[in-house]
C-alpha cells in the first residue's frame, strides 16, 4: 500500500500528551492529487493528526516521509517551506491586516526580503512585491473576494474569513494543502461554494489535498478516499463507498449494543 | 468634494499600494514637506526650537522606532529610554574619538550600535510574550543606564559625569555644541526624521512588515504559514532599536547638548515614547508623529495658556499642566482606544463618501 507515487508517508505515529494517548500507531498515506479526507467522532484526533503533519506537535513514535524522504524534526516554519500548507479550524488570520496582507503573507516562504532594499523600495524589493502581487490578485479572482481586498480581515463575516484563510493557504502554492473543518459553521449556500473551491482547487492547481470535515455529505462528495479515525486509531480507510460499508465505521458512528 | 478616488486610475499594482493613494493626501503631504523644508527654516528661532521643533522631531523618531517593535511586531518594551542612552552615548564616544569624522556617521552609528544591543536584549522575546517580555525589557532599561553611571569610560571620565557634545558641522554649518544656530539644528534632525520615517513606512508595507504585523496578530499561525519568529522578532528588535538608537543620540547631541544619564533617558522616557504610540495609534507611522506631537506641544501650549495668558503662578500651572495631560490622555482613549491614526482613518472614510454617507 505503500507505494512510491505518495507524496506523504505517514507510518506508525503514536502521540502522547502525558498519560493521554491522542494517536495510536495510525498509518496512512496520501496520493499526488487526490482529495484525502480524514473523518471520525469528535475527539478522535483528527485534529492532532493534522497537527503532526503540518509539524506543530512532534509525535513519539513513527515518522512522516515526504516525497519519498523521511521528514527529520523540524520547526513548522521550515515545514511551510517544504511546500505543506494548512487553514486552521478556529480561523487564525491575522485579524488587523488587510485581506490583500494576508494572503501577500501567505507567500513568505517564496520570497526573500532584504532589509534595505525594502526600506528604500527599491530594485528588487518593488519588483519582487509586485511580482507577488500579481499571483495574489489571480488568487483573489480565483476566491472572488475582489471588493474585499482591502478591508482588514477582523471586519469580514465568518464565512468570508475561511475563504480568505483558503487563499492565504493557496497562496503558498503548496504541494499539500492541509484543512481543518473547513466548512465548520457555514450555511448550505456558504458549503457549496467552500466544496467548489476545493474541487477547483484541485483541478485548476493540480494540489494534493487533506481535510478533516464533520458533514458527511460533504467529505462522500468531494474525497477520493478517506480515513477514518475512533479514540486515537485508524479504524476504516478507503473510498467513500468502503468506508460507507465498513463495519467498524457505522459501529464508530451509530453505536455498538453491547 | 475633492476627496475622491474616483477618476483617479491606478495601472500598476506599484501605483495601487502607495502610501498615499488619494491625490488630496498626495499634495497635503507634499504640501507639509514644502513647509517644513523651505518655509519653516527661515522664520525659526531658538524657542521654536528648542521648546517645540526639536522635541518634536527627536520624539517622533523614538515613537516610530517604538511603533516598529510595539505596533507592528507586537512585542511590548519599556527600555526605549536605555536604548536611546546607547545612542546617545555610542554617538558621543565617537565624535570624541573621531573628531573629524562627520556627525551624520556619528548619528547613524549611534543606531547601529543600538541596534545590536537591542537584538541582545530581544532575545527573551523568543520565549515571554506580554507582559513578562516588558518586565524584561524594563531590565535593559535599569541595566543600561546603571552601566552608563557607573563605567567613567562612557563618559570619557568627566568630573560631572555628563557628557557634551562638541561641535560638528555638516557643509561647514555647526549643527550641535553650543554656537548652534536654530534653523541648522531643525534642518538637520528634519532631514534625519524624513528619511527615516519614509524607510519606516517602506518597510512596514512590504514583505518585512507583513511578517511583523503576522506575528503580532497570531504568532503560532505565523508560524505554521512560514514566519520564521526568530528572524522576524530580532528584526523588529534591531530595526527599533535602530531608530531610538538615532533619536538618542539627536536627543544628546542636537537637542539638549549636554545629558546626564539618570535625568536624560530615565524610566519616565520609556513610558513617555510608550503613551506616545498608544494615543498616537499602535501600527502607524502617522500615529508615532500624531502621538509625539499631542505629549510634546501640548504642555508647552498647557504652559502658554496658564502662566503666559491666563497669569497663573508657574508652578501652579506646572501642576495642571500633569492633571489636564493625564485626563487628555484618558479621553483620548476613550473616545478612539485605536489612537489618532484610526481617528485619522475614520475621518478619511467619511470624507470620502461625503455627503452621501450611505453611499457605498
Amino acid at each position: 500500500m505503500n507505494d512510491s507515487a505518495a507524496l506523504m508517508d505517514i507510518r506508525n505515529i503514536t502521540l502522547k500528551f502525558g498519560g493521554v494517548t491522542a494517536l495510536e500507531d495510525v498509518s496512512f498515506d496520501i496520493q499526488e492529487g487526490e482529495v484525502r479526507a480524514i473523518i471520525g467522532p469528535n475527539g478522535a484526533g483528527k485534529s492532532s493528526m493534522l497537527n503532526v503533519i503540518s509539524g506543530f506537535y512532534h509525535p513519539q513514535e513513527g515518522g512522516i516521509w515526504f516525497r519519498g524522504e523521511r521528514r527529520p524534526a523540524m520547526p513548522s516554519h521550515r515545514i511551510a517551506r517544504q511546500g505543506v500548507a494548512r487553514t486552521f479550524q478556529n480561523i487564525a488570520l491575522f485579524s488587523r491586516m488587510t485581506t490583500l496582507d494576508n494572503i501577500m503573507t501567505g507567500r513568505v516562504t517564496l520570497m526573500r526580503p532584504n532589509l534595505l532594499t525594502h526600506m528604500l523600495w527599491w530594485g528588487r524589493a518593488e519588483r519582487e512585491e509586485s511580482e507577488h502581487r500579481e499571483k495574489v490578485e489571480r488568487i483573489i479572482d480565483f476566491l472572488e473576494i475582489q471588493t474585499i481586498r482591502k478591508t482588514p480581515v477582523g471586519r469580514l463575516p465568518y464565512g468570508l474569513q475561511k475563504r480568505v484563510e483558503l487563499g492565504r493557504a493557496l497562496a503558498a502554492e503548496p504541494a499539500l494543502l492541509l484543512l481543518d473543518e473547513p466548512m465548520a459553521g457555514m450555511n448550505v449556500e456558504e458549503k457549496e461554494d467552500m466544496c467548489r473551491f476545493i474541487l477547483d482547487v484541485k483541478e485548476e492547481f493540480g494540489t494534493t489535498i487533506a481535510l478533516i470535515e464533520h458533514d458527511m455529505g460533504v467529505v462522500m462528495d468531494v474525497s477520493d478516499r478517506v480515513v477514518v479515525m475512533d479514540y486515537g486509531r485508524k479504524i476504516g480507510d478507503g473510498t467513500p463507498d468502503e468506508v460507507r460499508n465498513n463495519q467498524d465505521v457505522i459501529d464508530a458512528y451509530l453505536g455498538v449494543q453491547h | 468634494m475633492f476627496y475622491r478616488e474616483a477618476g483617479d486610475f491606478r495601472t500598476s499594482y506599484t501605483d495601487d499600494s502607495q502610501t498615499f493613494p488619494i491625490t488630496f493626501d498626495r499634495y497635503c503631504y507634499f504640501a507639509i514637506l514644502a513647509v517644513a523644508f523651505l518655509v519653516i527654516p527661515f522664520l525659526i528661532n531658538d524657542y521654536w526650537a528648542n521648546a517645540v521643533l526639536v522635541p518634536l522631531l527627536v520624539w517622533s523618531m523614538a515613537a516610530i522606532g517604538l511603533n516598529i517593535l510595539t505596533g507592528y511586531c507586537g512585542q511590548v518594551s519599556l527600555g526605549t529610554g536605555g536604548f536611546m542612552a546607547v545612542g546617545a552615548y555610542a554617538c558621543y564616544k565617537l565624535m570624541t574619538a573621531f573628531p573629524d569624522l562627520s556627525i551624520v556617521f556619528c548619528v547613524l552609528f549611534g543606531g547601529v550600535v543600538t541596534a545590536l544591543v537591542g537584538v541582545l536584549f530581544g532575545l527573551p522575546s523568543l520565549r515571554i510574550k506580554g507582559f513578562y517580555l516588558a518586565v524584561a525589557t524594563l531590565a535593559a532599561q535599569f541595566f543600561l543606564v546603571w552601566l552608563f553611571n557607573k563605567v567613567p569610560w562612557f563618559y570619557n571620565y568627566s568630573a560631572s559625569g555628563q557628557i557634551n557634545a562638541p561641535e560638528r558641522t555638516v557643509f561647514g554649518i555647526a549643527v550641535t555644541g553650543p554656537n548652534v544656530e536654530a534653523w541648522a539644528k531643525y534642518l538637520f534632525c528634519l532631514c534625519f526624521v524624513f528619511v527615516f520615517a519614509w524607510g519606516a513606512r517602506n518597510l512596514t508595507r512590504g514583505a518585512v512588515g507583513r511578517s511583523w504585523m503576522a506575528i503580532r496578530d497570531m504568532d503560532i499561525a505565523a508560524e505554521i504559514i512560514g514566519v520564521d519568529p526568530l528572524k522576524a522578532k530580532l528584526s523588529a528588535f534591531a530595526v527599533s532599536s535602530f531608530y531610538i538608537g538615532m533619536a538618542g543620540a539627536m536627543f544628546f547631541a542636537n537637542y539638549l547638548g549636554a545629558v546626564e544619564v539618570t535625568e536624560a533617558f530615565g524610566i519616565n522616557q520609556s513610558f513617555l515614547v510608550l503613551f506616545m504610540i498608544i494615543v498616537g495609534g499602535l501600527g502607524s507611522i502617522l500615529g508615532s508623529f500624531a502621538g509625539a506631537a499631542f505629549l510634546v506641544l501640548m504642555p508647552v501650549l498647557l504652559k502658554n495658556l496658564l502662566a503666559g495668558w491666563l497669569g497663573w503662578d508657574t508652578s501652579i500651572a506646572t501642576h495642571f499642566e500633569f492633571i489636564i495631560v493625564g485626563g487628555l490622555i484618558v479621553f483620548m482613549l476613550i473616545a478612539e482606544p485605536h489612537g489618532m491614526a484610526q481617528l485619522w482613518r475614520i475621518i478619511k472614510e467619511k470624507l470620502r463618501l461625503w455627503p452621501f454617507p450611505h453611499a457605498n
